[in-house]
Protein backbone atom coordinates (compact mmCIF):
# COMPACT_ATOMS: atom_id res chain seq x y z
CA UNK A 1 0.00 0.00 0.00
CA UNK A 2 2.24 2.95 -1.17
CA UNK A 3 1.07 6.60 -1.64
CA UNK A 4 1.37 6.50 -5.18
CA UNK A 5 -1.91 3.73 -5.00
CA UNK A 6 -4.01 6.57 -5.14
CA UNK A 7 -6.65 5.39 -7.52
CA UNK A 8 -6.82 1.93 -5.49
CA UNK A 9 -7.35 3.31 -2.25
CA UNK A 10 -10.42 5.98 -3.75
CA UNK A 11 -11.89 2.36 -4.31
CA UNK A 12 -12.10 1.31 -1.54
CA UNK A 13 -15.37 2.20 0.43
CA UNK A 14 -14.89 1.73 4.30
CA UNK A 15 -11.77 3.78 4.60
CA UNK A 16 -13.40 6.81 2.42
CA UNK A 17 -16.75 6.38 4.77
CA UNK A 18 -15.08 6.08 7.92
CA UNK A 19 -12.09 8.49 6.92
CA UNK A 20 -15.26 11.31 6.23
CA UNK A 21 -16.30 10.42 9.88
CA UNK A 22 -13.69 10.70 11.19
CA UNK A 23 -11.89 14.33 9.83
CA UNK A 24 -14.54 16.61 11.30
CA UNK A 25 -13.13 15.59 14.67
CA UNK A 26 -9.41 15.70 14.12
CA UNK A 27 -9.82 19.09 13.17
CA UNK A 28 -11.87 19.82 15.83
CA UNK A 29 -9.59 18.11 18.61
CA UNK A 30 -6.86 20.28 16.98
CA UNK A 31 -8.59 22.99 17.17
CA UNK A 32 -9.35 21.97 21.33
CA UNK A 33 -5.57 21.21 21.61
CA UNK A 34 -4.90 24.61 19.97
CA UNK A 35 -7.46 27.21 22.90
CA UNK A 36 -7.00 24.64 25.50
CA UNK A 37 -3.14 24.19 25.63
CA UNK A 38 -3.10 26.82 28.30
CA UNK A 39 -5.03 24.35 30.56
CA UNK A 40 -4.18 21.16 29.80
CA UNK A 41 -1.42 19.24 27.85
CA UNK A 42 -1.25 20.67 24.05
CA UNK A 43 0.19 23.62 22.49
CA UNK A 44 0.60 24.71 18.96
CA UNK A 45 2.93 22.88 17.99
CA UNK A 46 0.65 19.48 19.10
CA UNK A 47 -2.41 20.76 17.54
CA UNK A 48 -0.88 22.10 14.13
CA UNK A 49 0.44 18.20 13.97
CA UNK A 50 -2.82 17.15 14.62
CA UNK A 51 -4.74 19.84 12.27
CA UNK A 52 -2.43 18.55 9.57
CA UNK A 53 -2.97 15.21 10.08
CA UNK A 54 -6.17 15.94 9.34
CA UNK A 55 -5.83 17.01 5.83
CA UNK A 56 -3.23 13.91 5.24
CA UNK A 57 -5.64 10.99 5.83
CA UNK A 58 -7.72 13.16 3.39
CA UNK A 59 -5.28 12.76 0.46
CA UNK A 60 -4.53 9.63 1.67
CA UNK A 61 -8.03 8.62 1.13
CA UNK A 62 -8.88 11.09 -1.74
CA UNK A 63 -5.26 11.78 -3.35
CA UNK A 64 -3.52 15.03 -3.58
CA UNK A 65 -5.44 16.63 -6.17
CA UNK A 66 -8.52 16.92 -4.09
CA UNK A 67 -6.16 17.92 -0.93
CA UNK A 68 -5.05 20.54 -2.76
CA UNK A 69 -8.44 22.07 -4.02
CA UNK A 70 -9.42 21.91 -0.53
CA UNK A 71 -6.08 23.41 0.76
CA UNK A 72 -4.74 25.26 -2.53
CA UNK A 73 -0.69 25.72 -2.81
CA UNK A 74 -0.40 29.26 -1.61
CA UNK A 75 -2.23 28.70 1.58
CA UNK A 76 0.28 26.49 2.92
CA UNK A 77 2.98 28.38 1.45
CA UNK A 78 1.85 31.83 3.05
CA UNK A 79 0.65 29.92 6.20
CA UNK A 80 3.89 29.12 6.99
CA UNK A 81 5.20 32.60 6.71
CA UNK A 82 2.31 34.08 8.89
CA UNK A 83 2.40 31.76 11.59
CA UNK A 84 6.44 32.83 12.44
CA UNK A 85 5.78 36.50 11.24
CA UNK A 86 2.94 36.01 13.65
CA UNK A 87 5.33 35.14 16.35
CA UNK A 88 8.21 37.36 15.18
CA UNK A 89 5.08 40.18 15.33
CA UNK A 90 4.51 39.76 18.49
CA UNK A 91 7.98 40.19 19.89
CA UNK A 92 8.01 43.02 17.55
CA UNK A 93 5.38 44.60 19.18
CA UNK A 94 6.59 44.24 22.59
CA UNK A 95 9.90 45.63 21.33
CA UNK A 96 7.73 48.76 19.86
CA UNK A 97 5.82 49.08 23.78
CA UNK A 98 8.76 49.30 25.33
CA UNK A 99 9.52 46.28 26.91
CA UNK A 100 12.18 43.46 25.83
CA UNK A 101 11.50 41.47 22.98
CA UNK A 102 8.93 38.84 23.70
CA UNK A 103 8.11 40.23 27.26
CA UNK A 104 4.45 40.08 26.93
CA UNK A 105 4.11 42.10 29.71
CA UNK A 106 3.90 45.17 27.84
CA UNK A 107 0.43 43.98 25.58
CA UNK A 108 -2.25 45.00 27.93
CA UNK A 109 -2.54 46.98 30.78
CA UNK A 110 -2.13 44.02 33.29
CA UNK A 111 0.73 42.19 32.73
CA UNK A 112 -0.82 38.81 33.61
CA UNK A 113 -3.57 39.49 30.94
CA UNK A 114 -0.68 40.48 28.75
CA UNK A 115 0.87 37.45 29.08
CA UNK A 116 -1.96 35.63 28.14
CA UNK A 117 -2.65 37.35 25.20
CA UNK A 118 0.86 36.90 24.13
CA UNK A 119 0.68 33.25 24.57
CA UNK A 120 -2.42 32.96 22.98
CA UNK A 121 -0.88 34.83 20.04
CA UNK A 122 2.22 33.01 19.66
CA UNK A 123 0.85 29.64 20.32
CA UNK A 124 -1.48 30.28 17.24
CA UNK A 125 1.51 31.32 15.47
CA UNK A 126 3.44 27.90 16.43
CA UNK A 127 0.45 26.01 15.19
CA UNK A 128 -0.22 27.78 11.26
CA UNK A 129 3.49 27.58 10.54
CA UNK A 130 3.78 23.55 12.18
CA UNK A 131 0.30 22.55 10.00
CA UNK A 132 1.16 24.12 7.35
CA UNK A 133 5.04 22.57 7.10
CA UNK A 134 3.40 19.46 7.44
CA UNK A 135 0.94 20.03 4.90
CA UNK A 136 3.77 21.19 2.65
CA UNK A 137 5.83 18.22 3.14
CA UNK A 138 3.64 15.18 2.95
CA UNK A 139 2.27 16.69 -0.38
CA UNK A 140 5.42 17.30 -1.77
CA UNK A 141 6.42 13.84 -0.98
CA UNK A 142 3.03 12.23 -2.09
CA UNK A 143 2.25 14.54 -5.15
CA UNK A 144 5.69 13.74 -6.82
CA UNK A 145 4.95 10.07 -6.52
CA UNK A 146 2.14 10.37 -8.21
CA UNK A 147 2.66 9.13 -12.45
CA UNK B 1 17.41 -11.10 13.18
CA UNK B 2 17.43 -9.15 10.04
CA UNK B 3 14.85 -6.95 8.62
CA UNK B 4 15.11 -5.80 5.02
CA UNK B 5 11.73 -4.95 4.03
CA UNK B 6 11.65 -1.51 4.77
CA UNK B 7 7.80 -1.32 4.82
CA UNK B 8 8.16 -2.70 8.37
CA UNK B 9 10.98 -1.10 9.19
CA UNK B 10 8.82 2.20 9.45
CA UNK B 11 6.10 0.29 11.27
CA UNK B 12 8.59 -0.61 13.95
CA UNK B 13 9.79 2.51 14.01
CA UNK B 14 5.96 4.10 14.29
CA UNK B 15 5.61 1.41 17.15
CA UNK B 16 9.08 2.57 19.50
CA UNK B 17 7.91 6.01 18.75
CA UNK B 18 4.14 4.97 20.42
CA UNK B 19 6.01 3.13 23.26
CA UNK B 20 8.24 5.76 24.22
CA UNK B 21 4.96 8.01 24.07
CA UNK B 22 3.58 5.58 26.64
CA UNK B 23 6.83 5.54 28.86
CA UNK B 24 6.65 9.80 28.78
CA UNK B 25 2.90 9.10 30.07
CA UNK B 26 3.99 6.65 33.61
CA UNK B 27 6.80 9.30 33.40
CA UNK B 28 4.01 12.61 33.80
CA UNK B 29 5.45 14.13 31.02
CA UNK B 30 2.32 14.28 29.27
CA UNK B 31 2.89 17.43 26.93
CA UNK B 32 6.00 15.53 25.13
CA UNK B 33 3.95 12.36 25.27
CA UNK B 34 1.73 14.81 23.10
CA UNK B 35 4.46 15.41 20.81
CA UNK B 36 6.13 12.16 20.59
CA UNK B 37 2.79 10.43 19.80
CA UNK B 38 1.75 12.97 17.15
CA UNK B 39 4.87 13.32 15.57
CA UNK B 40 6.79 10.46 16.28
CA UNK B 41 4.25 7.84 15.74
CA UNK B 42 2.02 9.76 13.43
CA UNK B 43 3.06 12.18 11.42
CA UNK B 44 7.03 10.97 10.41
CA UNK B 45 5.49 7.58 9.86
CA UNK B 46 3.24 9.14 7.14
CA UNK B 47 6.03 11.13 5.75
CA UNK B 48 8.66 7.54 5.90
CA UNK B 49 5.94 6.07 3.86
CA UNK B 50 5.93 8.48 1.64
CA UNK B 51 9.46 8.82 1.11
CA UNK B 52 9.10 4.57 0.49
CA UNK B 53 6.96 5.22 -2.20
CA UNK B 54 9.27 7.49 -3.77
CA UNK B 55 12.05 4.96 -3.34
CA UNK B 56 11.71 1.14 -2.96
CA UNK B 57 10.59 -1.00 -0.41
CA UNK B 58 13.41 -3.34 -0.26
CA UNK B 59 16.89 -2.56 1.48
CA UNK B 60 19.80 -3.73 -1.06
CA UNK B 61 21.50 -6.49 0.29
CA UNK B 62 25.15 -5.49 1.67
CA UNK B 63 28.06 -7.86 1.80
CA UNK B 64 28.09 -9.68 5.04
CA UNK B 65 31.89 -9.34 5.31
CA UNK B 66 30.73 -5.35 6.63
CA UNK B 67 29.08 -7.55 9.93
CA UNK B 68 31.94 -7.82 12.44
CA UNK B 69 33.44 -4.17 12.14
CA UNK B 70 29.40 -3.02 12.64
CA UNK B 71 28.73 -5.18 15.51
CA UNK B 72 32.00 -3.83 17.45
CA UNK B 73 31.50 -0.57 16.17
CA UNK B 74 27.97 -0.17 17.75
CA UNK B 75 29.02 -2.86 20.66
CA UNK B 76 32.10 -0.13 21.69
CA UNK B 77 29.61 3.01 21.34
CA UNK B 78 26.94 1.61 23.48
CA UNK B 79 29.52 0.84 26.08
CA UNK B 80 31.05 4.40 25.92
CA UNK B 81 27.30 5.78 26.14
CA UNK B 82 26.49 3.27 29.34
CA UNK B 83 29.59 4.37 31.18
CA UNK B 84 28.40 7.86 30.40
CA UNK B 85 25.06 7.66 32.19
CA UNK B 86 26.95 5.73 34.96
CA UNK B 87 27.39 9.59 37.31
CA UNK B 88 24.00 10.87 35.87
CA UNK B 89 22.01 11.66 39.16
CA UNK B 90 18.96 8.98 39.76
CA UNK B 91 15.90 9.26 38.14
CA UNK B 92 13.62 11.99 40.39
CA UNK B 93 16.50 13.22 42.44
CA UNK B 94 15.89 16.13 43.56
CA UNK B 95 19.26 17.43 43.98
CA UNK B 96 20.00 16.65 40.17
CA UNK B 97 21.39 20.07 38.66
CA UNK B 98 18.71 20.28 36.38
CA UNK B 99 16.19 20.80 39.30
CA UNK B 100 18.36 23.56 41.22
CA UNK B 101 18.97 26.01 37.89
CA UNK B 102 16.12 27.80 36.65
CA UNK B 103 13.35 25.19 37.24
CA UNK B 104 11.90 26.01 40.78
CA UNK B 105 11.63 29.78 39.78
CA UNK B 106 9.85 28.43 37.01
CA UNK B 107 7.53 26.30 39.13
CA UNK B 108 7.00 28.90 41.88
CA UNK B 109 6.30 32.35 40.32
CA UNK B 110 4.58 31.10 36.69
CA UNK B 111 1.25 31.39 39.05
CA UNK B 112 2.20 34.75 40.03
CA UNK B 113 3.73 35.97 36.68
CA UNK B 114 1.58 34.11 33.96
CA UNK B 115 -1.23 32.80 35.93
CA UNK B 116 -1.98 29.63 33.67
CA UNK B 117 -2.61 26.61 34.84
CA UNK B 118 -0.12 24.55 32.44
CA UNK B 119 3.54 25.50 33.78
CA UNK B 120 4.70 23.41 30.33
CA UNK B 121 3.19 26.34 28.64
CA UNK B 122 4.11 28.88 30.14
CA UNK B 123 7.37 27.73 30.17
CA UNK B 124 7.74 26.63 26.55
CA UNK B 125 5.63 30.01 25.32
CA UNK B 126 6.93 32.55 27.64
CA UNK B 127 10.07 32.01 29.92
CA UNK B 128 11.61 30.50 27.28
CA UNK B 129 10.15 31.97 24.20
CA UNK B 130 12.83 32.72 21.97
CA UNK B 131 13.62 28.76 22.07
CA UNK B 132 10.01 27.89 20.78
CA UNK B 133 10.41 30.98 18.34
CA UNK B 134 13.73 29.33 17.01
CA UNK B 135 12.15 26.26 17.01
CA UNK B 136 9.72 27.65 14.77
CA UNK B 137 11.90 28.67 12.67
CA UNK B 138 13.96 25.16 12.15
CA UNK B 139 10.38 23.90 11.31
CA UNK B 140 9.62 26.81 9.02
CA UNK B 141 13.02 26.42 7.27
CA UNK B 142 12.70 22.59 6.88
CA UNK B 143 9.17 23.30 5.35
CA UNK B 144 11.05 25.59 2.74
CA UNK B 145 14.46 22.98 1.78
CA UNK B 146 11.69 20.25 0.89
CA UNK B 147 10.43 22.72 -0.96
CA UNK B 148 13.43 23.72 -2.58
CA UNK B 149 14.41 20.30 -3.18
CA UNK B 150 11.48 18.48 -4.31
CA UNK B 151 8.44 20.91 -4.02
CA UNK B 152 8.84 21.79 -8.12
CA UNK B 153 10.33 19.24 -9.39
CA UNK B 154 7.06 17.32 -10.82
CA UNK B 155 5.95 20.75 -12.47
CA UNK B 156 8.84 21.56 -13.94
CA UNK B 157 9.28 18.06 -15.97
CA UNK B 158 5.60 18.42 -16.91
CA UNK B 159 6.70 21.57 -18.80
CA UNK B 160 9.81 19.97 -20.11
CA UNK B 161 10.72 16.32 -20.96
CA UNK B 162 7.68 14.81 -21.26
CA UNK B 163 7.34 10.77 -20.73
CA UNK B 164 8.92 8.69 -18.27
CA UNK B 165 9.11 11.44 -15.72
CA UNK B 166 7.88 9.17 -12.76
CA UNK B 167 8.23 5.53 -12.02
Amino acid sequence: MSLSDIRFMRRKVVLRVVSKILIPFILLFGLYVQWHGDFGPGGGFQAGVIFASAFILYALIFGVEQTRRAVPAWVTRSGLAVGVLLYAGVGVATLLLGENFLNYNALASDPIQGQHLGILLVELGVGITVCCAMITIFIAFAGRGRS
Amino acid sequence: MRIRNLFSVVILTGVFSLLGAAIYVIMDAVDVAFTEAAVGAGVSTVLMLGTLALTTREEKASSSRRVLPAALLSLVTGAILIYGTLDMPDYGDGRAPIHLHVAPRYLNDSAQEIDIPNVVTSVLASYRGYDTLGETFVIFTAAMGVLAIIGRGRRRRKSGTTGEADK
